[in-house]
């Protein structure tokens, strides 16, 4: 992840406020900034201008994955490492797969369900190793939004002054973030 | 427009709720608690021991013998697997069709099936009468040829089926669990507490890019987990249905599992979450008698499926012209097992009618009654399946009776005792509630909601 940056942080008493000002931060031209909630707020993507995450894509490749590799596996091993024969049951790939199903299913879904998660993992850069906590209570019951140094033509003041215009109950300059 | 019934009683701020949630964990736990756990760790003791006396001395300490094959193992273990399916419809299938009071229950039923899984895992390894060579379920290359699993067995698929589910069950448990493990860690009055669910919480701190992810990962595990809780318990059902035998070899069977599994799911979820709602009285607002009557419909509805499917099946036996298959169907009903029959028809399909009523529906003591029929309604519901069906073989010679040992009970009761150790920790140690779900609809149904 990315080094930590400082900034300028502002709170809000509840998620509606904080997504009327995300909006008009956004509007204002700012980019970097990120809002921080102890809950999903549903439109603050659109608010803050972030792209629709691509963990589906994961999903779907490594879904194709597991259902290929039960596929390939239950039939090299059942007919041709091991050639086996159970009750003269047929050993050809297509004839077989029947009775693979439930195997191909199985090992489908659980690729499926362990790469999403490992790339949300990453996705987030997590774990995250002791990180900066801008206020205790924002997983709790505070709203956030956190302006980055990073931003083009940052000042702290601008910032500041931005947030407060906003309503902001709390404004807080952070160190390290 | 129909009115939405309020999710949360009480008049309650964002940080009352992490208050009410946190507060097992934050306060040291009373006389009830220690009382409870005491005495679901000693019967998980007395469980260690039995296991330990079978695994020794071999499956002959148990009620299986010629030709039941298959005794309280495997009823035991269809009935915890079973156990699991409801904590997989709370949290995955109600999420996918948007109903939001799930989110009052969702933790707890997911630790539930967490919990299942695990017990009821030990119970087909024991079976084996060799636990001790467990490994050789898996596929792995070895020095014996290199001879593999039979991958057309209905048994692998049972083992593929449950070690998924008990794998995405658990990593969609704790994903679940994250931002509220974040809220525990910054509410840490300690070190040693910070570090503990710092290292849990991954480090979380709720920005909405990680939010946007983990919104994804959710919604994709809760329909990845959709069609395989589903398939675990039809899997679960083949490993029956796939035998050719009478009460056994019927196409009903996987439909007819899952709806038994989400009828004895629901009936656990209420038993517990009653005695939550005793126990730490903060939680009342959050599991609502609202819950418990929407639950207790599902159970009636679920209820009048499994009933269903038991009068379908002697419709079919007879419709078959089947001799064999008339016979297992007249056996069960009438024949030397027949009080197990009767009192899984009267648990399962008589006790729930009473949720008919309103009343009924909502009266915590009358739920918590029938809760219990339906847990042991369902287990005997396992052991018709069973044994009724193996203990009259094609030819008389090959009859037998069933008869509990003191193994058979001791494996059936210490298995609750593991469970409810594990329940009771988990009450003390993970936040029960959802505080991440259960924040955002605190609006639904109030005046004044944003979301109207």
């Amino acid at each position: 992840m990315a080094k930590r940056v400082s900034g300028v942080a502002g709170f809000w008493p509840d998620e509606y406020k904080l997504l009327d000002a995300a909006k008009k931060t956004y509007a204002a031209g700012y980019r970097q900034f990120d809002s921080l909630s102890p809950f999903p707020i549903h439109g603050m993507d659109d608010a803050t201008g972030i792209k629709r995450s691509p963990i589906p894509w994961v999903t779907f490749f490594a879904g194709l994955t597991g259902a290929s590799f039960g596929v390939w596996f239950t039939w090299w091993t059942s007919a041709v490492n091991y050639r086996l024969n159970v009750a003269g049951k047929p050993l050809g790939l297509l004839e077989a797969l029947p009775g693979y199903i439930p195997i191909v299913f199985e090992l489908t879904i659980l690729f499926a369900a362990l790469a999403s998660v490992g790339a949300m993992f990453i996705l987030n850069g997590l774990p995250k190793v002791d990180p900066p906590i801008i206020d205790p209570d924002i997983t709790s019951h505070k709203f956030c939004l956190f302006i980055p140094e990073t931003e083009d033509g940052y000042s702290a003041e601008k910032a500041e002054n931005h947030l407060k215009s906003l309503g902001a109950t709390e404004i807080k300059r952070v160190a390290e973030f | 427009m129909i009115k939405r019934n309020i999710l949360i009683e009480g008049d309650k701020t964002y940080k009352d709720i992490s208050d009410d949630i946190c507060q097992p964990l934050e306060s040291f736990p009373g006389i009830k608690w220690f009382q409870l756990f005491g005495l679901a760790i000693t019967v998980l003791l007395f469980y260690v021991c039995v296991l330990g006396y079978i695994a020794w001395t071999g499956m002959g300490t148990m009620g299986v013998n010629h030709p039941i094959g298959w005794g309280t193992d495997i009823v035991t273990f269809v009935f915890w697997i079973g156990i699991g399916h409801a904590g997989t419809l709370i949290s995955a299938i109600l999420f996918l069709f948007r109903q939001k009071w799930r989110t009052g229950i969702a933790r707890a039923a997911e630790a539930m099936t967490v919990f299942a899984v695990m017990t009821a895992g030990i119970f087909p390894l024991m079976h084996t009468g060799r636990p001790w060579l467990a490994y050789w379920l898996l596929p792995y290359p070895n020095q014996r040829g290199p001879l593999w699993v039979n991958f057309r067995s209905p048994l692998l698929w049972d083992v593929f089926a449950v070690s998924t589910y008990a794998t995405v069950s658990a990593v969609f448990w704790y994903v679940g669990m994250i931002p509220d493990l974040a809220t525990v860690r910054d509410r840490a009055k300690t070190n040693l507490r910070r570090v503990i669910y710092g290292m849990f919480s991954m480090g979380w701190r709720g920005t909405n890019r990680n939010w946007s992810h983990y919104e994804m990962v959710y919604l994709i595990l809760a329909g990845l987990s959709t069609p395989l809780v589903l398939s675990v318990h039809t899997i679960v059902s083949f490993d029956f249905a796939v035998a050719t035998l009478p009460g056994w070899h019927t196409t009903i069977f996987p439909p007819y599992f899952v709806a038994g599994a989400i009828f004895s799911g629901f009936a656990m979820v209420v038993t517990l979450m009653v005695l939550v709602r005793e126990g730490f009285p903060q939680i009342k607002s959050y599991i609502t008698l609202d819950h418990f009557e929407v639950m207790n419909k599902i159970i009636m509805t679920t209820g009048l499926m499994v009933g269903y499917a038991y009068a379908s099946e002697f419709f079919i036996a007879w419709y078959s012209g089947v001799h064999y298959e008339q016979f297992a169907f007249l056996n069960r009903a009438t024949g030397p097992l027949a009080w197990s029959y009767w009192i899984m028809v009267s648990c399962n399909v008589l006790s729930p009618q009473i949720f008919w009523i309103k009343k009924f529906r909502r009266s915590i003591p009358v739920m918590f009654v029938v809760s219990i029929f339906v847990n042991i309604g369902m287990w005997f519901e396992r052991f018709v399946i069973t044994v009724t069906s193996l203990h009259r073989d094609f030819l008389p010679v090959n009859w037998s009776d069933f008869t509990f040992k003191f193994a058979d009970w001791g494996v059936l009761i210490g298995s609750f005792g593991m469970f409810f150790t594990l329940f009771l920790l988990f009450l003390r140690v993970i936040p029960m509630v959802s505080m991440s779900e259960v924040k955002p609809c605190y609006e639904v149904g109030r005046k004044g909601g944003h979301h109207g």
